[in-house]
């Protein structure tokens, strides 16, 4: 019988509250470290101009080339005085501000494109599939250089550019989740009750392919880090007197034997952040994954 | 009085995949299909997989469009599936779904979804709609615990029960059942196949109700259409079919029915497996496999032909036999 009385649901069902909390307790350290080197960055990022010591310009020929851990310099100063710390942090501001952006912009307009291709069909569908394709074969760092060079590198530039780069990835993923909940699953079945496709797509094709996107965009964001920084170290990417993390280290390749540090300490922080990254979006992965769980 | 739904001659041909040296391949689902169902009647269309029964509950719910002839709800035209007449029509037209998993968001509570249809048409009042969910739950036989639960949270008889709701919710006139109990167990299937019963007593609801297994439909259909290769061979009413088959396709389906207490020394095993719907035989679609052919049923397909007790046959011999009395 299918019909018995279920058992109390105080024993079934905890609350959504003590579920997180012991969620939270079996968190792999790896995971632990991952979120807490990311919230540290979030922190660095949203507070860099109150947390710098130095103005980024700010030159001081009298101590150039400082090394780390001398005082008033925790991790030393570059070629023209300035505070590598200082330089970092903003930095950290910068990359992670238009990574954020440009995976945000990417995804949603991925994920449009693709819900769109999945519900037109047709002719839509395939153009839709040309540009993803075309996307795809395009060599990113080639168009990044004739983008910049003919209008100029700027943060919205930037930002458009990665934005570019990674929305092919959504849109397919998009369009084959939809087109398989249509098939024979929930998103046909609301379909044939009549509901309108904005309603099938925002109230029930979305929060059900949402975890999939998600992890995708966290496995992005260190993707778009780290070519955002390959950018800025051709010296296409974000420019003076404005810093990255990726021209930091373009700027610090000069003194790599002499002064190491200058490089180091932004390449350190573009390691840990995507290792961080990557490590929380093959966590979320498997947590989101409805058949594992 | 006048039939809810009514198929008048109806086609359904899908294009298969042509390749480059090779043309493009037509699988006819559904062939000149006529059938029609009344208030409060069920209609229970019985074949073997790839026989169209399917398809055919797809074209009469509008979700198909029919290649050729025309299928009318309440004596009107369906609207192209899609547009806005059709969406609204859907309140009055549903569809259960053989795996009830799949079919139910699994995001959403049950009483979300059973809720849903009302949402969609804009029927009633917030309070009302709630009041609706509690009612038509109860209806189908879900304990109101059940209501804030989610589908994985459920067996797969609940699963089925929160479907059957939500498709009876918006009041529809019209419910096309595809194997609505083919994925669960036997003794659920009984539940569920009595809670349709109760339903359409309650609500004079018309119900075409899919289905490969005889068993089931036994118990609920008052009318029976026998499919094979997308035409009906055989329809008449369930006491009648099952007692008296004609169709040598039906006699073997019905005596394959085991019936307590009695061995099945007369069984009719057919020979072969069902032909490609892509590469039809010729004349009638099951004389490669019928015991009784002539040289006829190689060239002529045999028409559906009615008789006195309500009964259509679509076979040569019977006509014969029929036109001799006669």
């Amino acid at each position: 019988m299918t019909d018995m009385t279920a058992p109390p649901a105080a024993i079934t069902q905890p609350s959504r509250l003590s579920r997180a909390i012991a969620a939270l307790r079996r968190l792999p350290l790896a995971v632990e470290l991952a979120s807490a080197w990311l919230l540290a960055m979030f922190v660095i990022a949203a507070l860099a101009h109150v947390l710098a010591p130095y103005e980024i310009s700010e030159i001081d020929l009298m101590s150039r080339l400082v090394p780390p851990g001398s005082p008033g310099h925790w991790l030393g100063t570059d070629e023209l005085g300035r505070d590598v710390l200082s330089r970092l942090l903003v930095s950290i501001r910068s990359s992670l501000l238009i990574a954020a952006l440009a995976t945000i912009l990417s995804a949603t307009i991925g994920t449009v494109l693709g819900f769109l291709a999945a519900q037109r069909r047709g002719v839509f569908e395939h153009a839709i599939l040309m540009f993803v394709d075309f996307q795809a074969a395009l060599p990113f760092i080639i168009m990044a250089l004739a983008v910049s060079a003919f209008v100029g590198a700027s943060v919205p530039v930037l930002v458009g550019l990665m934005a570019f780069y990674g929305w092919e990835r959504y849109a397919r993923l998009a369009r084959g989740l939809a087109l398989s909940a249509m098939g024979k699953g929930y998103a046909g079945a609301v379909m044939q009750l009549g509901a309108s496709p904005m309603r099938v797509f925002m109230r029930h094709i979305l929060p059900n392919v949402s975890a999939t996107l998600v992890v995708t965009m966290t496995l992005s964001f260190s993707e778009v880090i780290l070519a955002e920084s390959g950018l800025s170290f051709l010296g296409l990417g974000v420019q003076l007197p404005d810093s990255s993390l990726g021209n930091m280290i373009g700027f610090g390749r000069d003194y790599l034997t002499t002064a190491p540090w200058i490089m180091l300490a932004p390449a350190a922080v573009i390691t840990l952040t995507s290792l961080s990254v990557s490590i929380l979006g093959d966590w979320l992965r498997d947590r989101l994954d409805p058949s594992v769980s | 009085m006048s039939p809810i739904i009514e198929a008048n001659n109806v086609s359904r041909t899908y294009a298969g995949h042509g390749g480059l040296f090779r043309p493009k391949s037509y699988v006819r689902a559904v062939e000149d299909v006529s059938l029609s169902v009344e208030q409060g009647e069920t209609l229970a269309v019985i074949g073997e997989s790839g026989s169209g029964k399917s398809t055919l509950g797809q074209v009469l719910l509008g979700l198909a469009p029919a290649s050729a002839g025309d299928v009318r709800f309440r004596d009107a035209a369906l609207s192209p599936a899609g547009s806005r007449q059709w969406r609204e029509q859907r309140a009055e037209m549903q569809l259960i779904y053989q795996d009830p998993l799949a079919a139910l968001d699994p995001r959403l509570t049950i009483a979300e979804q059973i809720r849903e249809p009302l949402d969609i048409h804009q029927i009633g009042t917030p309070e009302e709609r709630a009041q609706r969910v509690d009612e038509v739950a109860r209806d189908v036989g879900l304990q109101p615990v059940h209501l804030s639960r989610r589908p994985h949270e459920l067996s797969g008889g609940q699963r089925q029960r929160a479907v059957i709701a939500r498709a009876m919710a918006s009041k529809p006139v019209l419910l096309v059942c595809d194997e609505p109990v083919s994925a669960l167990d036997v003794s659920i299937q009984a539940q569920v196949i009595n809670t349709f019963r109760r339903l359409q007593r309650m609500s004079g609801v018309a119900m075409v109700f899919i289905s490969h297994d005889l068993k089931v439909v036994r118990n609920i259909a008052h009318r029976v259409a026998v499919m094979y290769l997308g035409r009906i061979v055989e329809e008449a009413p369930a006491d009648v079919i099952f007692a008296n088959p004609q169709h040598p396709y039906t006699k073997a389906l019905v005596s394959s029915v085991p019936i307590p207490g009695k061995p099945l020394g007369d069984r009719v095993i057919l020979q072969g497996e069902p032909p490609n719907p892509a590469a039809r035989p010729s004349g009638c679609a099951f004389h490669p496999r019928c015991p009784v052919a002539v040289a006829q049923c190689r060239t002529s397909v045999p028409e559906l032909h009615s008789n006195a007790e309500h009964r259509r046959v679509a076979c040569h011999l019977v006509a014969e036999v029929r036109g001799a009395a006669a």
